[in-house]
């Protein structure tokens, strides 16, 4: 399967990553030939399996609502890029 | 010289020496050689030198335990509150953890000491520790050659006897493959056994944590620090934890040992075979039964996995978005750019690369091609496990199909240095515990050999390991690092 390089560049945008021109062509090969790699999973049939999403098919246990945890904004905020009066700045979304 | 955590145990509890004496001296080794190795990404040497104290003043009051004052080096993807924590990421170069990981935690509980915090390919994606953004780090058998991944910088750090424990996780091998390739112990337990809780997240639904050691019989030590139900973690199993000690002496006599056809065909190194054949006559002398078994769907572990694990890694990583913590670019213009920017300025190609074939896989019109269809065969590959153990007990095979290779030489081949995990990715997906250990050698470089065990049987395979350990001594076999 041979993916377009149209195709990689919506990939990207939808995984949020830029990628400049110069790379376009070589990501295009290198997800191809892995997915390439995918093809043989489609020679075994699986009608009537089901999907296994955890090895031990376990289920989210659930606990009472009460509160765990204490908040840690300082802390936590600490390590942010740009914060401002307990909020985290980013570039203007609404105009 | 091989020193065991057993051994470093016993001369504390003597008072042969002071836990601050043999953490100086392994700070002062890492200090000689980890210029060569860079298996470190941050040395902790004031902090390990006041837990060392502390240690031994627990000690000389009579309340420690059997860790209390051992050394160790742990893999840069824990939490460790206060310290920097990278995932051997540009994106986690500023990001100091502000709480530590479950299996820290228990580790300070007990009283070991934290030399630093150890070298891993970027959010522990490939098998060389090629892609950190830290740089490569040396196998302590030849520098020239790789240390495996993702894991590298433990395996490498016990290896060349700067620690003499270490934690890794493994997602796809990351323990296995580096334990193999730098000739020490290392094991995997099942999925579920160990806390997931503050370990930087790549593959949810495989990673699990596990320690290095040169001995099976420390590997049970230190895995028994780590395992236990948390409520933190959400995927953590709540099962009784046995005492991996207890068993590891028994008599291995009239143990099954399966040998899958499958991991000893095309593609494996016929002198790491060979290996592997000595190894097996062995076992066949400690009295074990060697059966020939067969698990028809593993040529289908790869493409499964590489659907599987990026589809988990482009979710998990979307966290990494440049306005909470981690790597921001300069002067975003709109919310976009900051996001797009931060990211593909903070992550390695390796991880890029993952994002976007997960991304793609979840797609809308591509979801059940290729997400759930790798799901679907993913449970064969179970099944083919569950039925093997129905004929045996553990099951044993290569960990890797050749040796260390060197540095450089798969870089540019995504997909070649895939295949370097092909005989350990499927127990992953199973959910199973593994370990590998020392064999013998090839190309004067270590051969791994990996035991599989049934779920929750991680005493079986540490038994079996350490009464192959009684009577060889590759693992005891250490590298001249100059």
């Amino acid at each position: 399967m041979t993916l377009k390089t149209e195709e990689v560049r919506n990939i990207a945008h939808l995984a949020r990553l830029q990628i400049n021109d110069s790379n376009v062509e070589q990501y295009t090969n290198d997800l191809s030939n892995i997915l390439n790699v995918f093809k043989q999973m489609k020679l075994h049939d699986t009608t009537n399996i089901l999907p296994m999403a955890h090895p031990m098919d376990a289920t989210q246990r659930l606990r009472p609502d009460v509160v765990s945890e204490t908040n840690q904004r300082e802390k936590f905020q600490a390590v942010a890029p740009d914060v401002e009066q307990h909020l985290y700045r980013v570039p203007k979304v609404i105009e | 010289m091989t020193i065991t955590i057993k051994q470093l145990q016993k001369g504390l509890a003597d008072k042969q020496f002071s836990s601050v004496e043999i953490t100086q001296d392994y700070l002062n080794k890492i200090n000689q050689k980890n210029i060569d190795l860079n298996c470190f990404i941050s040395v902790t040497g004031e902090l390990a030198l006041k837990q060392a104290a502390s240690a031994d003043a627990v000690i000389a009051s009579g309340k420690g335990s059997v860790l209390t004052g051992i050394p160790m080096a742990h893999k840069d993807i824990f939490c460790t509150d206060g310290v920097k924590t990278s995932c051997g990421s540009k994106m986690l170069d500023n990001f100091i953890a502000p709480y530590d990981a479950t299996v820290i935690e228990k580790f300070n509980r007990s009283g070991t000491v934290m030399l630093g915090k150890t070298n891993l390919d970027e959010f522990a994606m490939g098998s060389s520790n090629e892609n950190s953004f830290y740089g490569s780090v040396g196998n302590p058998w030849d520098t020239s050659r790789v240390p495996g991944g993702s894991s590298g910088g433990s395996a490498a750090a016990v290896a060349a006897r700067l620690a003499p424990g270490a934690t890794g996780t493994d997602t796809g091998g990351s323990i296995r493959q580096p334990a193999a390739l730098c000739g020490i112990t290392g094991i995997k337990p099942t999925y579920g056994r160990v806390s997931r809780y503050g370990i930087v997240a790549f593959g949810s639904s495989l990673e699990q944590a596990g320690p290095f050691a040169h001995t099976a019989e420390d590997c049970a030590l230190l895995l028994q620090s780590m395992s236990g139900f948390d409520p933190r973690d959400s995927t953590s199993v709540d099962q009784a934890v046995p005492n991996f000690s207890v068993d590891l002496n028994k008599d291995i006599a009239g143990l099954k040992i399966g040998l899958p056809k499958e991991f000893f065909a095309d593609g494996l190194d016929s002198d790491v075979a060979t290996v592997i054949e000595t190894a097996i006559s062995e076992f066949h002398k400690l009295g074990a039964e060697i059966v020939d078994i067969s698990l028809p769907n593993m040529g289908l572990s790869i493409p499964v996995y590489y659907v599987v694990a990026p589809a988990e890694c482009s979710s998990n990583l979307s966290r990494m978005d440049g306005v909470r913590f981690g790597h921001q670019c300069e002067n975003p213009i709109d919310l976009e750019d900051l996001y797009k920017r931060s990211r593909s300025e903070g992550f390695g190609e390796e991880v890029k690369r993952r994002i976007m074939i997960g991304t793609y896989a979840l797609s809308a019109g591509y979801y059940d091609a290729y997400y759930l269809k790798a799901q679907r065969l993913r449970r064969l590959i179970k099944q083919d496990y569950v039925k093997a153990f129905e004929q045996v007990d553990v099951i044993l095979c290569p960990t890797t199909p050749e040796v260390a290779f060197k540095r450089g030489e798969k870089t540019d081949d995504p997909i070649n240095m895939y295949l370097q995990d092909i005989y350990t990715l499927s127990l992953n997906l199973a959910g199973l515990p593994g370990m590998s250990i020392p064999a013998g050698f090839s190309q004067s470089m270590p051969v791994g050999l990996q035991l599989i065990g049934n779920y929750f049987e991680e005493s079986r395979i540490l038994n079996t390991a350490h009464k192959f350990q009684q009577v060889t001594d590759w693992h005891l076999k250490a590298p001249e690092v100059k």
